[in-house]
């Protein structure tokens, strides 16, 4: 039989609930294997082995006594070091609060634990969910389970989910949370192999997640297919009071209405992400999806996105505002770091604190929102980038009269090594161009792998849907994914 | 309008003073504006803080809509328009009291906007004129928290209890001329918030502090630079202020200085204010719409219920007590002035009415005249608040009516209202009990009225002569000799009658 | 737009980042890097378009004035407000002594 480990969340829930195998036994499989890849992936922060042990006797006893069982029951996750968990540190990856132990639980890890699940660790992710590579995470960065063929060059597993993203290449859990910003669960899903959906705006609580931006933050969910995504997915979203911006209405039953089947649905092909030195991979990739689409019944149609080259300089304004306001409050007062030194007042203790518990990216971030916000040049970055989003948004209302769904490429290029991006934040940045348009206009989108470049490293396609429209984005999903056939996982070296 | 004639004689000439006023008042509710931690005054330090305003990670801001109700009731009542669509700011700044590193407050789009406010003539104070002082604004905004300097040798101490407790920034116009009109002005918003409720205009406990900005001018010129005191918490203070404040820029333009726009900070110790250095090192702000919360719209229906619940308020009841019930300006003005006197006083109208089987119109001179000269009078010497009267507005109502019944005399009424403050007994019962029955009955007064005017002749003599002011000491002198307990009516016409 | 290094010692200092001469020269290439670049926003027209207020269309919803309405956002709970502060003091936090 299979290993246990290579199950996905429906195969391990349907599993545990026939009884072939007690969420126990599934949690302890998951457990050596995080164990067993940590000095080699660096893929959780903190592992939570008890944890996961604890929520799978819960299932176990509740089965024995023939309890209903949630639709995660059984089944333990990976959750992003991004989601507050009641006891166990909560540091966003970053110096800065480094041994904070929250005495509260996120809406969206409660809901998890509730429907059954249970947690295997705190998964790595760029310092405050800022970056593409991992690269920025206090705690190392995460390395891919991925190689290119006869290198042993470590590459990255995306960002900012990448801990999320290489937990779930390399088996070591069969789901994880992830938060998505700018792209941070759609980019480190196609550099891995994996699957990833960001829903609508609203969608799921920001309640307990550490803000890096909040008009752009949105949970979602990581898997290994577009099934095990949406049942996910159910289990997280849903009204949040505690949120004003939460979406106040019913969570669909997207898994039962799952289907491959494109008849009669118009699929977009919005012309401006053809960019400028595109791989040819990619390219060919992109018309490989379109096939699919076409096989699968859509229409395929060409439309226009024309501000979609703005999106970028858009979202980098509007996120590093948003975020050098958000992350005012550490401060070294209440929580996390604090570093007072000799004779130090109140404000040199803020400037210390901070200088020492932000990374630099984070730390870049927060200048670049700094300055867009300060005195006479709030109008001239931040006011015309929300300009820019609104031209964006529509953009996309526009094509959506005509289509139900738009297929991208997820990223211009396959993961590339941890390092070789450092010098250039701009170029890092350029990661997220065809993910960051959708987040500004605060859409759903996934991103489902597709098949490898020629170094066989993993190549992704996105989805782009309606405000709303989970169903069709998992739908679409679910068609390529059902022709695309990626089977494929990097061989174990760890 | 006539300006106010308030100058400072400086060396050069008369000076104008200029004074814009910015008042945080804090909002009636149970819980904070984004938070459901509690409100109330004096708690253990640090109890009524949540994850929310421990600005802990991940946590979120939901408004509170008591709050919005009560800032828009206000707008109302100061005929402001209320903006159907605004949004919360971010005010960006690090403070320890502080704990997000922003206060979410209203910059761009405000709830309320521009309304008045109207202060009184009054003369003897220095307002020659009635006179209506703009509102530009009132934003609503989060409170900070409390430090603590003197607990510790090298430590502050942080408090965050009132961190996120709801406020109303009210901004007036640079209206007022004299410290006169802002203390009017002041003492007339305090009033308007207690009549709506959305405020409980405890100065002394911080519910209301005024921002007191000043600046002078020769009479005509342009605005000078002005000069924003901070956190004056009373009526008086912020007179202080202006008075003291207005003669320091006086005496720097004039020695050669130059007004520096800053923040200063005003000692009640000395009536003196200072610079806050400490506060001015390169502030922006960097305002920008709080991303965490949605623009506020408000409906018709809100509104419609907003205005609904509307107390009568001060400016419209005066009017009715003086045109409906025929009070005196003065009295009308004593009656209205709070919530807490008015309340009492339309209690005693109605139990008077009713005790008397009157129109409330025929006995309101009785009752105003009576709270106003005696139970004011009474509670004083007692040292207690209209609040804390020993007597209940029907206890009142009673003694009324024993005197609106000629049962006894003002003076006698007096004497029992003394009793029944030592004792809690009725004033029915005391009279009763006392003997304090009016004596009405002719025979006995005449007999008495007889024995005096015998052993006065010569007075007798001297107001016939003339000497009518004689009259007054007749009635004394019968009054005495029936222990106060004549009917003066009685006294007065058998005295005429036997005069002649 | 770009920044100097005067300019980037301002910003650091309102956003309370202590920044050595050194990381400030190292910074203010990088920031101009990033600024040239999010200045090309220039090129588009925005006449009569109006700044994204929700992403989503949504409304504000008011919450009741309820106290202590539940854990998550109510008070009451000092112990676990204090928990992880790094100087708390007879209920206090305790901060560098402020001269106001
Ligand atoms: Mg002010
Ligand atoms: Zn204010």
């Amino acid at each position: 039989m299979t290993e246990i480990t290579d199950l996905g969340v429906a195969a391990i829930r349907d599993g545990v609930a026939a009884g072939q195998f007690s969420a126990a036994e599934v949690a302890e499989a998951f457990n050596a294997n995080v164990a067993a890849a940590q000095g080699a992936l660096n893929a959780f922060i903190v592992a939570t082995p008890q944890k996961a042990l604890e929520a799978a006797k819960t299932v176990d006893d509740a089965r024995a006594k023939g309890e209903a069982l949630g639709p995660m029951a059984g089944v333990p996750i990976g959750m992003k070091d991004l989601f507050a968990t009641d006891g166990v540190q909560t540091s966003a990856a970053s110096h800065m609060l480094e041994g904070f132990v929250p005495r509260y639980e996120s809406t969206v890890s409660r809901k998890l634990w509730e429907a059954g699940a249970g947690m295997l660790g705190k998964l790595n992710l760029d310092q405050f969910a800022m970056g593409s590579s991992n690269e920025s995470s206090h705690f190392g960065a995460v390395v891919s389970p991925w190689r290119r063929p006869g290198s042993n060059a470590p590459l990255t597993a995306g960002g900012s989910s990448g801990g999320s993203s290489a937990a779930i290449a390399a088996r070591l859990a069969p789901a994880a949370t992830g938060t998505d910003t700018g792209g941070s669960i759609r980019q480190p899903a196609a550099y891995t192999g994996t699957t990833g959906i960001k829903p609508t705006y609203g969608r799921c609580s920001r309640w307990g997640v550490v803000a890096y931006a909040s008009s752009l933050d949105q949970a979602g969910a990581m898997a290994r297919d577009v099934t095990d995504c949406a049942i996910m997915l159910e289990s997280m979203a849903g009204f949040d009071p505690k949120d004003a911006t939460s979406l106040d209405m019913p969570v669909p039953n997207w898994t039962a209405s799952l289907s491959g089947d494109l008849r009669g649905k118009k699929v977009g092909i919005p012309r401006e992400y053809r960019v400028e030195g595109m791989a040819p991979e990619i390219e060919a990739m992109w018309e490989q999806g379109i096939a699919w689409a076409r096989d699968a019944g859509a229409e395929v149609v060409e439309v226009s996105l024309p501000h979609t080259q703005y999106a970028l300089a858009a979202y980098y304004i509007i996120a590093p505002a948003e975020a050098s306001s958000n992350l005012a409050r550490y401060d070294g007062v209440r929580y996390g770091l604090r570093d007072l030194p000799d004779g130090a007042g109140l404000q040199d203790m803020y400037a210390a604190t901070r200088a020492a518990g932000f990374g630099a990216e984070v730390k870049r971030r927060i200048l670049i929102g700094t300055y867009v916000l300060s005195a006479g040049f709030y109008d001239a970055y931040y006011t015309k980038a929300q300009k820019v989003r609104t031209l964006i948004s529509q953009d996309f209302a526009t094509a959506f009269e005509e289509v139900d769904v738009l297929l991208t490429p997820t990223a211009p290029t396959a993961a590339f090594a941890l390092g070789e991006n450092q010098d250039d934040p701009v170029a890092m940045y350029l990661n997220d161009v065809f993910t960051v348009p959708a987040s500004l206009a605060g859409l759903p989108a996934m991103s489902v792998p597709a098949g490898l470049d020629a170094q066989g490293l993993p190549l992704g396609l996105q989805i782009i849907g309606r405000p709303l429209d989970e169903q069709g984005v998992l739908n679409a999903g679910l068609a390529i994914e059902s022709q695309a056939q990626f089977g494929t996982r990097p061989e174990r070296w760890w | 309008m006539t300006e106010s004639t308030y100058r400072i004689q400086g060396a050069t000439g008369d000076w104008e003073v200029v004074i814009g006023l910015e008042i945080h008042a804090q909002v009636t509710s149970n819980s904070k504006l984004f938070s459901s931690s509690a409100t109330a005054f004096g708690a253990e330090p640090n109890t009524q803080v949540s994850l929310i305003d421990a600005a802990m990670p991940g946590m979120l801001p939901v408004p509170n809509g008591e709050c919005i109700r009560q800032a828009v009731r206000t707008g109302m009542a100061i005929d402001a328009q209320i903006n159907k669509w605004s949004r919360f700011d971010r005010k960006n700044y690090f403070y320890a009291d502080l704990p997000q590193g922003y206060q979410i407050s209203q910059l761009y789009h405000p709830l309320v906007g521009e309304g008045s406010l109207t202060i009184e003539a009054d003369e003897k104070a220095g307002i020659p004129e009635t006179k209506v002082i703009g509102i530009e604004r009132i934003h609503v905004e989060q409170d900070a928290g409390k430090l603590m300097h003197d607990q510790h040798p090298t430590m502050s101490y942080v408090d965050l209890n009132r961190s996120g407790v709801a406020l109303m920034e009210i901004v007036s116009r640079p209206d007022m001329r004299s410290p006169a009109e802002a203390g009017a002005y002041v003492s007339k918003l305090r009033t308007i918030l207690r009549y709506v409720g959305s405020c409980d205009g405890n100065m002394d406990q911080g519910s209301m502090r005024c921002d007191v900005n000043v600046s002078v001018r020769k009479p005509g010129d342009e605005f000078g630079t002005r000069t924003e005191t901070k956190n004056v918490n009373s009526v008086r203070f912020v007179m202080q202020t202006i008075e003291h404040e207005a003669n320091r820029q006086v005496d720097v333009i004039e020695g050669g200085g130059k007004i520096v726009q800053e923040t200063r900070l005003f000692d009640p110790n000395t009536g003196t204010t200072r610079s806050m250095r400490s506060k001015e090192d390169a502030h922006d702000y960097r305002y920008f719409p709080d991303p965490d919360l949605l623009p506020l719209e408000l409906d018709d229906a809100f509104l419609e219920e907003c205005r609904a619940s509307l107390p009568e308020l001060p400016d419209a009841k005066r009017a009715r007590y003086e045109g409906e019930l025929g009070l005196s300006t003065y009295n009308a003005a004593v009656l209205t002035a709070d919530v807490d006197t008015f309340g009492w006083f339309e209690a005693l109208l109605a139990e008077t009415a009713t005790a008397q089987g009157k129109a409330p119109a025929e006995v309101a001179k009785q009752a105003a005249n009576w709270l106003i000269s005696e139970l004011f009078g009474a509670l004083n010497k007692l040292g207690r608040s209209l609040a804390e009267s020993p007597i209940s507005p029907q206890q009142a109502a009673e003694l009324l009516a024993l005197v609106g019944k000629g049962t006894i005399s003002g003076s006698i009424a007096k004497q029992v209202l003394e009793i029944m403050l030592e004792t809690g007994d009725g004033a029915g019962v005391i009279v009763e009990r006392e003997g304090l029955k009016q004596e009405s009955d002719t025979g006995a007064i005449e007999a008495k009225v007889d024995e005096i005017l015998a052993a006065n002749g010569d007075k007798v003599e001297q107001y016939r002569g003339g000497k009518v002011a004689l009259f007054g000491f007749f009635v004394g002198q019968t009054m005495k000799a029936m222990q106060g307990k004549a009917n003066p009516q009685v006294v007065n016409e058998i005295l005429k009658s036997r005069l002649g | 737009m770009s920044v100097d290094t005067a300019t980037v010692a301002k910003i650091a200092s309102l956003a309370r980042i202590k920044v050595s001469e050194q990381e400030l020269e190292a910074m203010v290439p990088e920031l101009n890097g990033i600024l040239a670049w999010v200045e090309q926003l220039g090129e588009v027209d925005v006449t009569g378009v109006e700044p994204m207020t929700a992403v989503i269309p949504n409304t504000l919803r008011l919450r009741d004035d309820v106290i202590d309405a539940d854990a998550l956002t109510g008070g009451n709970r000092r112990e676990a407000v204090l928990a992880n502060a790094p100087a708390a003091e007879h209920g206090f936090f305790g901060v560098p002594k402020v001269i106001e």
